[in-house]
């Protein structure tokens, strides 16, 4: 790859990426999976309807879908591959998050394809909100579909993040 | 193919000058669906994502007025200020899709495709927006009545950008309530929004999703203003229904793949009745 091929840089999950040899209407979606190598991001009804492709795009989560990656330069960018921790108290180590470990350990997860766009949205709702009610749990996951679980498991997972990290801050 | 990611107005408005048959992207809901669908392949993209002018919004108290930013994002409009002060506003803003959609969708968004089913449009409609546009070298105020002229047609012109919406702070209910195939992440199959003006004694009902345009009931409105006092808001029974009966003859719905027109005028019919029965003090 020459400098010339280069057309535009991301920040995804802390990294500066470049994105070349690609057309530059693309959305965010595809470049992520298929310039990127990120494929955690799922790709399904292609219109904001499935949430499966959630990502956040500086404060706010949004369709991957429905971004032009190229229109997303100097934001920041985090996927569901980012929530993932590097370090754990100062150890290096591939971990995954809270709400990760929630989703396993309370079943949240059949089919699975949902399941990293509803990880984001939960993430960018605690971290917004430690103590959401029952109603806001629902409002935040409404854009994001899942036609196992029949959400049951899904909100107990929500449930169990928000009881362990208020026991942390206690 | 070119993308323009403007940072300014000023920018944007010489991207579109140099390329007026340019797209405007704002949040992307509706382009983004066409091109991941290859309904339409842009030549030019003028971004406006990054340009704060656009995104920000200013109470004026003294005129009694609201300037919003053509790029504020529903997710901000569903909430205070507007909760309190555009409480229809708020309402609508609240049913546009998901949380997803409405951190990118805006009312510049819905201004710039026109759709009917445009949950924003009824409530612009009711509370008589002033819709602003600018260009290079020009700038001008439209009425959103005469801004929007059909399905989605405006009278946008190709160097013009929306920069905002002027809406007055009213005294009085305001309601918006719309009828879709469930509770979340869902189209207008019809709605409807109501504004109380205490000040004129004027009830206004704007109709969204049911003909071409946005449909102000004006028949319906002044119909009401010579049976009530509406300064009093109270509306009986009998009123609303009638007031409802009215409304659903001024809808001008169509058969299409979301609903029937016949499921639509009844809808409005019900929806406008509720409305002003909400509206009771």
């Amino acid at each position: 790859m020459n400098a010339e091929n280069l057309i535009y840089t991301l920040n995804v999950n802390g990294t500066d990426r470049e994105v070349k040899d690609s057309w530059v209407g693309e959305s965010l979606l595809y470049v992520l999976r298929e310039r990127l190598d990120l494929p955690g991001s799922k790709g399904a009804c292609e219109q904001g309807e499935c949430g499966s492709c959630t990502v956040l795009l500086d404060d706010d989560a949004v369709c991957s879908c429905l971004v032009m990656a190229a229109t997303a330069v100097d934001s920041t960018i985090t996927t569901v591959e980012g929530l993932i921790s590097d370090t754990v108290m100062g150890e290096t180590a591939r971990t995954i998050s809270d709400v990760q470990a929630a989703f396993v350990t309370e079943g949240a997860v059949q089919c699975g394809f949902c399941t990293p766009g509803l990880i984001v949205a939960v993430h960018h709702l605690l971290d917004k909100n430690p103590s959401p009610s029952d109603i806001e749990v629902k409002e935040a996951i409404s854009g994001n579909i899942c036609r196992c679980t029949g959400y049951g498991r899904i909100f107990a997972a929500v449930n169990a993040v928000i009881e362990s990290r208020g026991k942390i801050q206690k | 193919m070119t993308v323009t990611v403007a940072t300014n107005l000023a920018d944007a408005l010489a991207a579109l000058r140099a390329t007026p048959e340019a797209r405007l992207l704002q949040g992307g809901t509706d382009t983004m669906v066409e091109i991941n669908f290859n309904h339409y392949k842009p030549e030019h993209i003028v971004a406006l994502r990054k340009v704060e002018e656009l995104r920000s919004f200013s109470i004026q108290e003294d005129k009694g007025e609201i300037f919003i930013g053509s790029g504020v994002p529903y997710q901000t409009l569903e909430n205070d200020p507007f909760l309190t002060l555009l409480p229809a506003l708020a309402q609508a803003s609240r049913t546009v899709g998901s949380p997803q959609i409405r951190a990118a969708g805006s009312l510049g968004g819905n201004l710039g495709t026109c759709s009917p089913a445009g949950d924003g449009l009824p409530v612009l409609s009711a509370l008589d927006a002033i819709v602003h546009l600018r260009s290079v070298d020009d700038s001008r105020d439209v009425l959103f009545h005469d801004f929007m002229t059909g399905v989605k047609r405006n009278t946008r012109k190709p160097d013009e950008i929306i920069t905002g919406v002027t809406v007055p702070i009213l005294n009085g209910f305001q309601g918006y309530s719309k009828v879709g195939v469930r509770n979340a992440m869902v189209i207008s199959v019809a709605s409807a929004c109501l504004a109380v003006d205490k000040a004129t004694a004027q009830v206004r009902l704007a109709l969204g999703a049911v003909g071409p345009t946005i449909i102000r009931c004006r028949d319906t409105e002044q119909w009401l203003s010579a049976q009530v006092d509406v300064t009093a808001s109270v509306f009986s029974n009998a009123a609303a229904k009638e007031f409802g009966r009215r409304a659903a003859l001024e809808a001008r719905p169509i058969d299409d793949h979301r609903s029937t027109a016949e499921y639509r005028r009844h809808a409005i019919s019900v929806l406008a009745e509720r409305l002003l029965l909400k509206a009771n003090s």
